[in-house]
């Protein structure tokens, strides 16, 4: 008892000392940038130099962010030796550790099989989910607040705390080692993401709309198919997309589910991606592969920035 | 998940009851796909697993089902032994288990609140008025656009003993005088992991932290600016105040998240007892031991861990998940 106690102290003890040096050492940054805020019109020397310091703050957040990217590209570009001399500025151009890894005929089929696993995967929650999101926005009925917040949780489920279930449901329907062992199983935080995410949306569409319907003599199914639909695209297109990179990053359950070289997805052929020996790690081709399945996410995630940050905000904070 | 389905009191009246009750009807069979589908993924596997850690199933048991119950074994048991000292058993009684506990704990803790801390950060220089805050905008989208096992990788190259860039700009600059092998040793491996987890996920923690900023209304700032209130004392004072319920609802993702982080750990220092989370402990039992009793028995604990800490924190918070009393 005495001991737990003591292990107690010395662990709030070192929170407590861990919070203070975070917050001493990013307060000078906080107090910068609020400062250059309040002063961003000021010719004075003080406006000038709390400008200069938000812009350090600023490129260092750039610099953070985009650096590992940055390194790997350099690195996935270069062999030999070459690899192993750490440098900051392009040095070569070689595409040797992309042939190695393209003509490697599992890496390929795993890039199929996430493409495939994570398509039906979004198909299947939105046309699961946008009729469940209507009953859930615009019908009132006893224990509704209940049940979102069942649908919450659910998406809240460590993963882990279902694995020997599912692992046994997957063996019962004969689907082990099957794309459709790993469609079935990304629902469980697939599906409550759209519902929760899609009635977000369509609890902000205006009620006059459907009202016309139903006095015009629309039928539910006609209200959701022909008045909510269309108003619905881009919320679809947002919420796919999320969903479609959750389903795509996935680790456990593709690690857990698939057993064969040619049925992984892509994160688990990049985690077991193995060289001649044991010991000898190929960062090469490693870095040339998280290249290649990293680029085309970090395309679609410019090119829809807006919505994104729209979804995932819907997703997380409730006004 | 059964719900009842009433029409609403207030226009229960002639052709609009009817009207209601068609609509109620209609719900139900719009919801129940989903509840069905979601009871074979959700529920269904949870309660097997609850089950099978009150057995000792084993990998083969699954297909055969020759596994006996055998209670609370898993959690804790004792044996008197002839000398009359007492022998417990059980994931309770089990150092590695309370030592993963800690390792969750304590990496849940130091990631939300670096990331908590950052994320506002980032999120008030993206509310400041500046050029090219679209660029910066889309740069911390990088991060969180790139898988987990992904940024495990590249980080792990970067922060190689011999080849790593990290080494080399600290050898540099002059912080260390020789590499360090950040992934293998004790001291240093759940500072690799908080690392690589900060920079994956802080800009998650901005977006939504900036989203609960902008609802602040501008003129606020305005006013403060005219009476000659200091920037910092306006930050204390009105941002953070206004900003709590985001906060809140931001810090309780990213708690659940951390508390059953898998993959980066299991790549990126995968054979460090020092980073060994809740979830690697049973994944190490329930796929390499192939022990699906005990490796259920250590699942379930972490899942009633966590469902403890979110009723504690909605209770405790007040926080409005479902978005309900805000209508």
């Amino acid at each position: 008892m005495i001991d737990l106690l003591t292990f107690l102290f010395w662990n709030l003890l070192y929170f407590a000392a861990f919070v203070g040096i975070t917050l001493a050492v990013v307060f000078p940054f906080y107090y910068a940038v609020l400062s250059s805020a309040d002063r961003s019109g000021e010719r004075t020397a003080s406006g000038v130099f709390w400008n200069i310091v938000f812009w350090i703050v600023v490129a260092l957040i750039v610099l953070i962010a985009i650096f590992p990217f940055y390194y790997a590209v350099l690195s996935s570009l270069e062999t030999g030796t070459q690899l192993f001399i750490p440098n900051y500025l392009p040095q070569s151009l070689n595409p040797a550790n992309y042939e190695a890894v393209l003509t490697r005929p599992s890496f390929v089929s795993s890039i199929v099989n996430s493409v495939f696993v994570a398509t039906v995967t979004v198909v299947a929650a939105l046309f699961l989910a946008v009729t469940a999101s209507y009953a859930l926005a615009r019908v009132r009925f006893r224990g509704r607040g209940l049940l979102l917040l069942t649908i919450l949780a659910v998406s809240m489920f460590p993963q882990i705390a279902v694995l020997s279930g599912l692992f046994e449901l997957v063996n019962w329907l004969g689907i082990y080692n099957t794309p459709w062992a790993l469609i079935l199983s990304y629902t469980i935080f697939t599906l409550p993401f759209t519902v929760w995410v899609l009635t977000t949306f369509m609890r902000d569409l205006p009620v006059e709309i459907e009202e016309a319907a139903i006095v015009d003599g629309a039928s539910p199914w006609v209200v959701i198919s022909k008045v909510f639909l269309p108003l619905l695209w881009p919320a679809l297109v947002t919420t796919g997309l999320l969903a479609f990179i959750g389903a795509w990053n996935e680790f456990l359950f593709a690690l857990t589910f698939t057993i064969t070289e040619t049925r992984r997805t892509v994160p688990v052929a990049i985690a077991l991606l193995s060289g001649a020996s044991q010991q000898e790690i190929p960062w090469g081709p490693i870095m040339a592969a998280s290249v290649i399945v990293t680029v085309p996410l970090i395309a679609l995630v410019l090119i829809f920035q807006r919505k994104i940050v729209a979804g995932l905000t819907a997703g997380g904070v409730k006004g | 998940m059964t719900t009842t389905i009433s029409a609403n009191p207030e226009r229960s009246r002639g052709r609009e009851t009817s009207l209601q009750s068609q609509r109620a009807r209609a719900a139900f069979w719009f919801l129940a796909p989903m509840l069905v589908m979601l009871f074979f993924v959700a529920a269904w596997p949870l309660f097997r697993s609850i089950m099978f850690s009150f057995t000792d199933a084993e990998a083969n048991d699954i297909f055969t089902g020759g596994s006996e119950w055998v209670g609370f074994d898993n959690y804790l048991s004792w044996r008197v032994r002839d000398d009359g000292s007492i022998r417990w058993r059980g994931v309770l009684a089990d150092a590695d288990w309370w030592n993963a506990v800690w390792n969750t704990i304590r990496f849940a803790f130091m990631s939300v609140a670096l990331e908590t801390v950052l994320g506002l950060l980032v999120a008030l220089v993206l509310n400041a008025e500046f050029k090219g805050r679209g660029l910066v905008r889309a740069a911390i989208l990088i991060p969180w656009a790139i898988p987990t096992i992904v940024s495990a990788r590249m980080w792990g190259w970067m922060l190689n003993d011999q080849f790593g860039i990290i080494n080399d700009m600290l050898l540099t600059v002059g912080f260390i005088d020789s590499p360090i092998a950040w992934t293998a040793r004790a001291d240093t491996a759940m500072i690799a992991v908080l690392m690589v987890d900060v920079w994956k996920t802080t800009p998650f923690m901005a977006l939504l932290i900036l989203a609960g900023l902008q609802m602040i209304p501008r003129d606020m700032y305005e006013s403060a600016k005219i009476d000659g209130i200091h920037p910092m004392k306006v930050f204390f004072r009105v941002t953070l105040p206004l900003l709590k319920p985001a906060l809140m609802v931001a810090v309780i993702f990213r708690v659940l998240d951390a508390l059953r982080i898998f993959d980066l750990i299991y790549v990126l220092t995968p054979q460090s007892e020092a980073t060994v989370t809740m979830s690697i402990l049973s994944y190490r039992e329930l796929q390499q031991f192939g022990d699906y009793g005990e490796g259920s028995a250590q699942s379930t604990l972490l899942f009633l861990i966590i469902a403890l800490f979110v009723l504690l924190y909605i209770w405790l918070g007040r926080v409005d998940l479902s978005g309900e009393r805000s209508k």
